[in-house]
């Protein structure tokens, strides 16, 4: 099989996880939805790197994980912060700032 | 290739002093906060962090002074070339006022930041172990007089005159507890991504640089002391559209990667001259690499986080992050363009055409509508990101030099311009209202004439940095040909010169409201800060020549 198919796989999970981001409401979700459009990257690294024939792009998969990893800690600690003084995670309820 | 023959990559040290005293600082800096005693930390965090900020661009000055030769080092990762220590000057530069503004406790008792838990709950055991002496001296008919201290500077409306008096008292005692002190470590992490982020060379440094640098800012967003609600809520904004943007970097860094079969910045120029893959892999790359670049600066539609975070952040962040990401950001977005896309320069410029005209009106025309000076000064920045990009589109040492210029003097501008915000206060913390500064120019003539020199500084008035570099941006952008695009800049400078102006007229030719804000007079930290900025925005408007020399003649290394 050509490995051509993953990179379309890896679009469409991409583009998957983008309209995730723009349509979802749950904060929880949204990030979800980024971990997504990340995972997406490190398959469209990896088929490179096997087109390619160098091993760069695997190399740069580990990076992205652990970069992936930080921001979820990062990131649910934002939430959880927020979900304590309002008790919900909803990014539609976080409107004070705007126009 | 077999891993037994890779040899280990040579490492200059010696360049990359800067960004190992930072880092390396920061690293200390988590150590101390947790070992030492709450009680020091603070006043030991900050003269730490000022050490190794002071260190940090001792050693840039050092490397820049010794005529040292541009060099990339760390196996092609970090380019310390002329502009990479320039933007590192600038950096650390501007590091030193946000540093003092985030560690000021005069004007806001206890610091900007939410109170230390330790510290609290140690405040508050104390406070009932007082109500209950006053309790038995009430009892045996002694005036027990509270000595909970009411605010220094701030007291309007807060000394507790209709309220139960034992929770008053409490609720004072809560507001003088210090604030966290792991705010220095972060700035610290933030400033060493900064620095890598505009110095690497290849795109997978310059992402890693990205989050080290977002990260420790998405959590600075969400502390304020007051205004909680607001505060959480930017850093949710924040953090959900940068990790989005983040991830269109990293799409982009893939294509590259499958166009060039290398992410180092000089190989997809080479690659660019002549590769067998489809171009739609190397302009998909860039478009998606842009987004993510100009995200961070926040230019033009890319901005939509700018105004909320701006606002809901403690004020002292919000200096340090609209003066140092814009200066980190452009680094890295000049950098991109001319080492990687120089070549193919004239196919990708259409486009950023329209995203500089949208980011410059954008800013323009919204800053027109705003009511809140913070929103307002961050729909400045929207309009000024456009006129940066004009001079980072000037792929030429003219560009190059007056963009550099152009980021030192918006820089110090803008991390004065909201020291003097966070001065202005009402009774629930900062008054940013723009009906709250009615009249400031009666009741306090030097605030407001520090923020009528920044005002006309942002406008581009002469005799102020930003004339200059103004000046600087549009005449390369017009020496290399956009001409359209200038005139476009000089009429949205008018239209944004209306806003500026409306706050300085607000200030002088109307009443103060009867319950209007104070205005808190700032410690030595907030003063420092202040002055630094406006002292280099008039020197840089009256005698600009001494950096733009520096600037001058200074080119990316590949």
């Amino acid at each position: 099989m050509s490995p051509t198919i993953y990179l379309l796989l890896s679009a469409l999970l991409f583009a998957i996880g983008a309209v995730g981001v723009l349509v979802r409401r749950n904060a929880i979700v949204v990030f979800m939805c980024i971990e997504l459009m990340l995972n997406a990257v490190n398959l469209t690294l990896v088929t490179f790197a096997r087109i390619n024939g160098s091993l760069g792009g695997q190399i740069m998969a580990f990076f992205v994980m652990v970069v992936a990893a930080a921001e979820v800690v990062v990131g649910l600690s934002i939430i959880m912060a927020i979900f304590r003084t309002r008790r919900t995670t909803s990014v539609d309820d976080a409107n004070l700032l705007k126009y | 290739m077999s891993p037994l023959t890779s040899a280990m990559p040579t490492i200059d040290y010696g360049a990359i002093a800067p960004v190992l005293i930072v880092l390396g600082g920061a690293c200390v800096s988590v150590l101390l906060e947790a070992l030492l005693p709450w009680r020091v930390r603070g006043r030991v965090q900050l003269g730490f962090t000022l050490l190794v900020v002071v260190a940090g661009l001792l050693a840039v000055i050092v490397r820049s002074t010794s005529g040292a030769p541009a060099v990339t080092t760390l196996a092609g990762a970090l380019a310390v070339d002329g502009p990479a220590l320039f933007l590192w000057g600038t950096l650390l530069a501007l590091a030193i006022p946000s540093v003092l503004l985030l560690a000021d406790r005069s004007v806001e008792p206890g610091g900007a930041f939410v109170a230390d838990p330790v510290a609290l709950g140690e405040a508050e055991e104390k406070e009932k172990a007082r109500e209950a002496r006053v309790a038995v001296g009430a009892r045996s008919g002694g005036g027990g007089r509270s000595r909970a201290r009411t605010g220094g500077g701030d007291g309007a409306g807060r000394d507790g005159a209709g309220r139960d008096g034992g929770r008053g008292r409490a609720l004072r005692a809560r507001d003088t507890v210090e604030g966290h002190t792991e705010i220095h470590p972060f700035v610290l992490f933030a400033l060493g991504g900064m620095l890598v982020f505009c110095a690497a060379d290849d795109l997978l440094t310059m992402f890693i640089a990205l989050e080290v640098l977002s990260l420790p800012l998405y959590l600075l967003c969400g502390l304020a002391r007051r205004k909680r609600l607001m505060s959480q809520e930017s850093a949710v904004k924040y953090f959900l559209l940068g990790a989005f943007s983040s991830a269109f970097f990293l799409y982009g860094l893939a294509l590259l990667y499958g166009y060039a079969d290398s992410v180092k910045l000089a190989d997809i120029s080479q690659a660019a001259a002549g590769s067998l893959r489809p171009d739609s892999l190397l302009f998909g790359g860039l478009a998606l690499l842009v987004v993510g670049l100009m995200f961070k600066a926040s230019v033009g539609p890319f901005h939509t986080w700018t105004p909320d975070v701006y606002q809901g952040a403690p004020t002292s962040v919000t200096a340090f992050m609209a003066a140092c990401t814009k200066v980190a950001a452009f680094g890295a977005i000049l950098r991109v363009f001319t080492v990687a896309f120089g070549s193919t320069v004239w196919e990708w410029r259409g486009v950023l055409w329209a995203v500089a005209i949208a980011s410059m009106v954008i800013g323009a025309v919204l800053g027109l509508t705003q009511t809140d000076v913070k929103r307002m000064i961050a729909y400045s920045s929207v309009a000024h990101a456009g006129f940066l990009l004009l001079g980072a589109m000037a792929i030429t040492p003219a560009g190059l030099s007056a963009t550099l210029f152009y980021l030192l003097a918006y820089g110090f501008t803008t991390v004065a311009l909201f020291g003097l915000v966070s001065l202005v206060r009402g009774p629930d913390g900062e008054a940013t209202h723009l009906s709250a500064w009615a009249g400031l120019g009666k009741r306090s003539p030097v605030v407001a004439a520090a923020v009528t020199f920044l005002m006309l500084a942002l406008a581009g008035i002469p005799l102020t940095s930003g004339f200059t570099a103004k000046f600087a941006v549009f005449s390369a952008a017009l020496a290399d040909g956009m001409t359209p695009l200038v005139i476009v800049a000089l009429v949205v400078s008018a239209v944004a010169a209306f806003f500026y102006l409306r706050l300085i007229v607000l200030m002088y030719f109307s009443e103060p409201a009867a319950d209007g804000p104070t205005v808190s007079v700032p410690g030595p930290f907030t003063t420092v800060a202040i002055t630094l900025g406006v002292v280099v925005t008039l020197l840089l408007g009256v005698v600009p020549t001494a950096v733009l020399g520096w600037a001058d003649g200074l080119s990316f290394l590949g």
